[in-house]
């Protein structure tokens, strides 16, 4: 168990890298907790599977360092550095039992067979796989593959960080909530460090403590889920985490009065002076209807369940709503309002407007 | 049966022709001969299982059969851990792959006959590359014309040389698809090179080389051309493999009906050893 802190990271595939658009990972800083459960979130291709590599060894940066409790490790092989990583796609050793599959990683440590059974039967009966510990891997369900590639990381008491690169893209629906759940109560369990990397905002958001949001190569954002959905760092994370996204929409700022579409908008706090391309965010959830200054006509109503999405277009802006009960008939025009506590603004994509009475 | 569904036998008819003109039909006359002598001027002797308990008793046979098994033994042996390792050895990715690729390939673009008369010409002691060098130069007597040990060698380097190219590709299709996942998960594992071959590269590799083989047995228990116009079966008998044999027998002496009944002996050991081959090598996969 261990800290992990990555210091100055930069990384890139190219072998001269020269502008910032050649580096994969443009500049991380970042502690993990020891013991904590991290969420890794992003579009696919922003640099998080490049980020975990960096952790287990697969890969060596570009530039900076990665420590475990300060120790430098950057130049380490993988199994040198006692980590764990559940791939995508489940990885098991096809002619070996259930029970070789987790003892692997232990024999080729040249652990002592006793330990290794002791090992092995109390990591399968956390995993539920204490039925079919002798029979051949290659038969098993997905899910229960991924399992064993979970557990040959658990069998190891030493291990400082386990990490999994998106484990349930190849998990039936059904299955996906139950080993997700497994995966909590594991690390409620085993008290290791985790980093789940997922591109899916339910798996991350439930189970992560902190959520840890990358896009283009940048941390943009980091936090519980709840601190991503009220009150996100950036336009990104408005826009990626939320069904649907958040708002952005143009705006004119003049001191500390917001206009959208000529109509003026109250809005959190004050904001922040300086140049840039400036944007209003509010989430549907806080777009009401039926009262206030903004008036927007009905032109798409989708119905997804709970509650509808109604998109509205206010002057030239296309906006969504989320709102439940009657659906009001499309070319209806009707009063909107933005709640302004939870209407932001952001200046070329990072938020500048400050809550009232604090400091951002 | 309805009536209007009897159309589809009509499509199925082609290939039933095909089948029967280009196996059975042969097949059946092989089988007609097997059990016939014939003097000539199409005057047939009924001959019942004659030829079989001949054949199957016959020295010449055993010992030719003897060879078969002992040259295809010796290049399975060689060639499938050789197109193995060369496998191994060649770069996953990067520029170098097409040009492994072809190499690879080249020798198995070349006639077989023609095969057979490069290494001809390649061992002539006097002025064959091989001969030359090992006669004059290294100064080891090599005559593949006289000593059957030289003549043996010969063909086995022969048939190493044009197929392990066969294997090599095939193994490498399989090596190929392993995901990077698996060794980026051995690595973490800690586990050996070794163990990366034994537990992730042969398990992945196993079914195409079972096609590898399956493949090479057949095709070197029925080689003909190279060995024929390499060594003609010789020196004296030296090299005579089953189907230079029975080439002997059916045009050499004109006996088919002997012939007839090896050819058909020939093809039903080829045949129970592949399907023993395929069962034995598949057999874990069943459960």
């Amino acid at each position: 168990m261990a800290k992990i802190t990555l210091s100055n990271l930069r990384h890139s595939y190219l072998a001269n890298p020269k502008t910032d658009q050649d580096f994969a990972l443009k500049q991380i800083d970042l502690d993990w907790d020891d013991g904590g459960a991290y969420a890794l979130l992003g579009p696919s291709g922003c640099g998080k599977t490049t980020l975990l590599n960096i952790i287990s060894g697969l890969l060596t940066p570009t530039e900076g360092q990665v420590l475990f409790d300060g120790r430098d490790v950057t130049h380490l092989p993988p199994d040198k550095r006692e980590i764990a990583q559940v791939f995508q796609f489940p990885v098991i050793y096809d002619t070996m039992t259930v029970y070789d599959n987790l003892a692997f990683p232990l024999r080729n440590r040249g652990i002592d067979e006793a330990t290794v059974k002791q090992r092995v039967t109390a990591i399968a009966e956390m995993l539920e796989l204490g039925d079919s510990l002798n029979r051949r891997a290659a038969g098993l369900s997905p899910d229960n593959k991924q399992k064993i590639s979970m557990g040959r990381g658990l069998v190891r008491e030493d291990v400082n960080v386990i990490m999994f690169d998106e484990p349930l893209t190849v998990i039936d629906p059904h299955l996906k909530w139950k080993l997700r759940s497994k995966l909590k109560e594991l690390h409620q369990r085993v008290r290791a460090t985790m980093i789940y990397v997922t591109h899916d905002q339910t798996e991350a958001l439930t189970f992560a403590d902190q959520v840890v949001v990358m896009d283009a190569g940048e941390i943009v954002q980091i936090g519980t889920p709840v601190e991503l959905f009220e009150r996100p760092a950036h336009v990104f994370v408005g826009h990626f985490i939320g069904s649907p996204g958040m708002n952005v929409l143009p705006c004119e700022v003049q001191g500390n009065v917001v206009r959208f579409e000529g109509v003026e908008v109250a809005i959190e706090g004050p904001v922040k002076a300086g140049e840039g391309n400036l944007k209003l965010g509010v989430r549907p959830e806080y777009v009401s209807l039926g009262d206030g200054p903004l008036r927007g006509e009905v032109i798409h109503v989708a119905d997804v369940g709970r509650h509808n999405v109604i998109d509205l277009r206010i002057g030239e802006t296309q906006v969504r709503a989320i709102a439940e009960g009657a659906v009001p008939p499309i070319g209806q025009v009707m009063s909107v309002a933005f709640r302004p506590d939870k209407t932001r603004v952001y200046r070329d994509g990072h938020i500048v407007s400050q809550p009232a009475g604090g400091a951002a | 049966m309805k009536k209007e569904y009897q159309k589809a036998w009509f499509f199925v008819l082609p290939v039933l022709l095909l089948v029967a003109f280009n196996a059975l039909i042969p097949m059946m006359t092989v089988v007609n001969y097997s059990v016939q002598e014939t003097f000539g001027n199409n005057l047939f002797l009924w001959e019942g299982l004659g030829w079989f308990e001949k054949i199957l008793n016959s020295e010449r046979f055993h010992a030719a059969l003897g060879r078969q098994f002992l040259f295809t033994g010796l290049i399975l042996a060689i060639e499938i851990p050789l197109g193995v390792i060369i496998a191994l050895a060649m770069p996953r990715k990067g520029i170098w792959v097409p040009v492994c690729l072809v190499t690879m390939a080249l020798p198995m673009l070349i006639p077989w006959n023609v095969v057979g008369a490069m290494w001809n010409i390649f061992t002539l002691p006097d002025i064959g590359l091989l001969g030359y060098l090992m006669n004059h130069v290294l100064g080891i007597d090599y005559n593949m014309t006289q000593d059957p040990f030289a003549a043996w060698a010969t063909i086995i380097a022969m048939d190493v040389w044009h197929w392990t190219s066969l294997v090599v590709l095939l193994a490498y299709a399989g090596l190929v698809s392993i995901p990077d996942a698996y060794y980026q998960a051995a690595r973490i594992d800690g586990a050996s090179s070794w163990a990366v071959f034994r537990y992730i590269q042969l398990p992945k590799m196993k079914q195409v080389l079972t096609i590898a083989i399956l493949l090479r047995f057949m095709d070197s228990f029925n080689i003909y051309t190279e060995p024929f116009v390499l060594t003609g079966g010789g020196p004296g008998n030296s090299t005579t493999l089953l189907s230079i044999d029975l080439v002997k027998i059916a045009l050499g002496q004109f006996d088919l009906g002997p012939a007839a009944a090896m050819s058909l002996i020939y093809f039903v050991i080829t045949l129970f050893v592949s399907w023993l081959f395929y069962t034995l090598m598949t057999k874990d996969d069943q459960n």
